[in-house]
C-alpha cells in the first residue's frame, strides 16, 4: 500500500481511535463517519477505546500472505470491545491457548511489511488479559 | 413487469485452462449459448457480464466493451455492461439481465460470467480475492478468505452440535456430484478421510473444505416469456430474482454464523415466486467453503438453524435426498471461477429442469433455486427457475 494510505489511519491503527455518535451513544470501531442508526441526526466524534475485550470467534491461520511478519501459524480473532463494537485482529498467544470468550487487551505490534524496501505497518494486536 | 424466460445456455469446462485466454473463455461460452438457443448473434439487444477482478487477474478493465467486441458485437454497438459484486458478480449480472427484459427495455439479453484466475501466481490470486472482504480492517490485519470462513465455522461449531465429520461430508457429497458432471474441475470422488487428513489451512478448515482457483465462463440468453418459443421448445421461466446486502466486514454482522443477506434474499425470492422451500426440487448454493453450504441451506430455510450438519450426514442434500444441494458439484468440485459461478449455477439448474443433467439428473425436476454470495455474505443473489 502507498505511504499515504497507511499514514492517514495511523491514529486509528496505533491507538484504537474510533468514533462515537453523540446522539445515540453508539461506538464505532473500525471508525465510521456516518451513524447508520441516527443517519443525518447523528453527531460523530472521535473516541479512544480502552482496548479491552472478549474473543467472539477465532481461527489459526496456517497459510498466510507474504507480507505478514508472522507468516503463521497465528491467531486471528473477532474481538468484541468492552464499549460494544467488534473488530478483527491478531491475538498474540500460543494458538492452543486461544478460546472463545477469552478476555484480551490491546498491544502495539508490527503487523506487516511491504517487501524488503517497503514500509513496515504497525498497529494493534491483542494478548490475553 | 413482463415474465422472463431462459432460452439458451452455454458453459466452458472448468479448471486450470492453460491453453485458454480470458477472451477464449467467454467467446466459447457465448457461442455455446447462442447455438443452444439456435439464435443468430444479430438478435442480441444487450449484454451483462459478471466479472470480479480482471483488473487484478489479467490487468484488463473495460470488460463490457472487450466482450462485446470479441463476441462480434462491436459494429452493432449494443450496450454491454460489466457487473461486479466479488463472487456474486455472475448472480448480479443474471439479475440485471432479467430486470432489463422484465422492464420491457430490451428483448433478447445475454447474461454471462467469466473469470481467468491462473494467469497470475497463486499469491496474487489469493490477494485479489481478499478484496471481497474489508481490505482496511480485515485484510490489512492478516485475515484471509479461508480465515474469515474458518471464524464462521468456529462460531457455528461453538453454538451448535456439528461434528468435524459432518462438515467434511459437504465436500464428499459435492465431489460425488462433480464426478458425474462433465464440466467439473474435479471429477473424482473422495472419502471423509481425504478431507480430514488434508492440509490445515485455517483451523478448523482444511484444504478439502475450500473451493479451488478456476478458469471458466458461462452464458445464458434471456427473452420475454411470450417470445421464448420462437427460439426453443424448452423455455425455462424465471420465477423470482432477489438480491440483498449486509456489512462488508464479518465482524459487523448481527450473528457471525448466519448470513442475514441470504435470509433476506431467500425470503424475497420465495415471496416473489409465491412458493415455499418445500416446492424447490434442487438448489445450487454458494459453497466457497464447506461451512458456507451448511449456513446456506439453513439460512434459505431448507433445515433448522444448527441442524444442517446432521441433515447433510443423513444424505438429505445428496442426489435422491430430500433437497439435493449442488448437483453440479458446487464450487468445491465443479470449480469457482468467481465471476462465472453465479451463471454456472443457473446453467446447472436449467440442465436439471430440461432433464439434461445425465448421471446427476433429479427425477421430475420442476423448480430449482440458485444462491450466489459475494465475500462473506455482504452481497447475496437468489433466483428461482421453473419448468413450464
Amino acid at each position: 500500500m502507498t505511504v499515504a494510505r497507511f499514514w492517514r489511519k495511523i491514529p486509528q491503527r496505533y491507538n484504537l481511535i474510533g468514533t462515537k455518535c453523540q446522539t445515540c451513544h453508539r461506538h464505532f470501531f473500525p471508525p465510521r463517519t456516518f451513524c447508520p442508526d441516527c443517519r443525518r441526526e447523528g453527531k460523530i466524534v472521535d473516541h479512544k477505546f480502552i482496548g479491552k475485550g472478549t474473543i467472539v470467534t477465532f481461527t489459526i491461520i496456517q497459510t498466510a500472505p507474504d507480507q505478514f511478519t508472522s507468516r503463521g501459524p497465528y491467531v486471528l480473532a473477532i474481538i468484541r470491545l468492552d464499549e460494544g463494537p467488534q473488530m478483527t485482529s491478531q491475538v498474540v498467544c500460543d494458538p492452543s491457548e486461544a478460546k472463545i470468550g477469552m478476555r484480551v487487551k490491546s498491544i502495539f505490534r508490527r503487523i506487516a511489511t511491504d517487501g524488503e524496501s517497503g514500509i513496515i505497518h504497525y498497529g494493534t494486536k491483542f494478548m490475553p488479559e | 413487469m413482463r415474465d422472463v424466460a431462459v432460452i439458451g445456455v452455454g458453459c466452458t469446462t472448468f479448471g486450470e485452462k492453460w491453453h485458454s485466454s480470458f477472451r477464449d473463455l467467454f467467446v466459447e461460452a457465448g457461442a455455446l449459448a447462442l447455438e443452444d438457443a439456435q439464435l443468430s448473434g444479430e438478435k442480441i439487444d444487450a449484454m451483462y457480464v459478471g466479472n470480479m477482478s480482471a483488473g487484478r487477474f489479467i490487468e484488463q478493465e473495460h470488460i463490457g466493451a472487450l466482450i462485446a467486441d470479441y463476441a462480434g458485437m462491436a459494429t452493432r454497438h449494443i450496450p454491454s455492461t460489466r457487473v461486479e459484486a466479488a463472487c456474486a458478480s455472475g448472480g448480479l449480472a443474471f439479475r440485471q439481465a432479467v430486470i432489463a427484459v422484465a422492464s420491457g427495455m430490451e428483448d433478447i439479453v445475454v447474461a454471462a460470467g467469466v473469470e481467468k484466475m491462473t494467469d497470475v501466481e497463486p499469491g496474487a490470486t489469493t490477494d485479489a480475492l481478499t478484496g471481497a472482504a474489508d481490505r482496511e480492517w480485515e485484510g490489512f490485519v492478516g485475515a484471509t478468505f479461508p480465515g474469515l470462513y474458518a471464524m464462521i465455522a468456529k462460531d457455528y461449531m461453538h453454538k451448535y452440535a456439528m461434528t468435524r465429520e459432518q462438515l467434511a461430508q459437504v465436500a464428499v457429497k459435492n465431489h460425488y456430484n462433480g464426478a458425474r458432471n462433465p464440466i467439473a474441475q474435479y471429477q473424482q470422488e473422495i472419502t471423509l478421510d481425504t478431507v480430514l487428513k488434508s492440509t490445515m489451512v485455517a483451523d478448523p478448515l482444511r484444504l478439502f473444505d475450500c473451493s479451488p482457483i478456476t478458469d471458466g465462463a458461462a452464458a445464458v440468453i434471456l427473452a420475454p416469456l411470450d417470445r421464448a418459443r420462437e427460439f426453443t421448445d424448452t423455455p425455462i421461466r424465471v420465477l423470482a430474482t432477489a438480491q440483498a446486502s449486509d456489512s462488508i466486514a464479518l465482524h459487523d454482522r448481527r450473528d457471525i454464523s448466519t448470513l442475514d443477506a441470504t435470509v433476506a434474499a431467500g425470503q424475497r425470492a420465495f415471496k416473489m415466486a409465491k412458493l415455499t422451500h418445500k416446492e424447490i426440487n434442487m438448489v445450487e448454493v454458494h459453497d466457497c467453503f464447506s461451512i458456507a453450504e451448511i449456513c446456506a441451506i439453513e439460512d434459505l430455510g431448507f433445515c433448522k438453524k444448527g441442524t444442517a450438519g446432521k441433515f447433510t450426514a443423513d444424505g438429505e442434500t445428496a442426489l435422491g435426498g430430500k433437497i439435493p444441494v449442488n448437483t453440479s458439484g458446487g464450487l468445491k468440485a465443479c470449480g469457482h471461477p468467481v465471476g462465472a459461478t453465479g451463471i454456472k449455477q443457473v446453467y446447472e439448474i436449467i440442465q436439471q429442469l430440461r432433464g439434461e443433467a445425465g448421471k446427476r439428473q433429479i427425477d421430475g425436476a420442476k423448480i430449482g433455486m440458485t444462491h450466489n454470495v459475494g465475500g462473506t455474505g455482504a452481497t447475496v443473489a437468489v433466483h428461482i427457475l421453473g419448468r413450464i
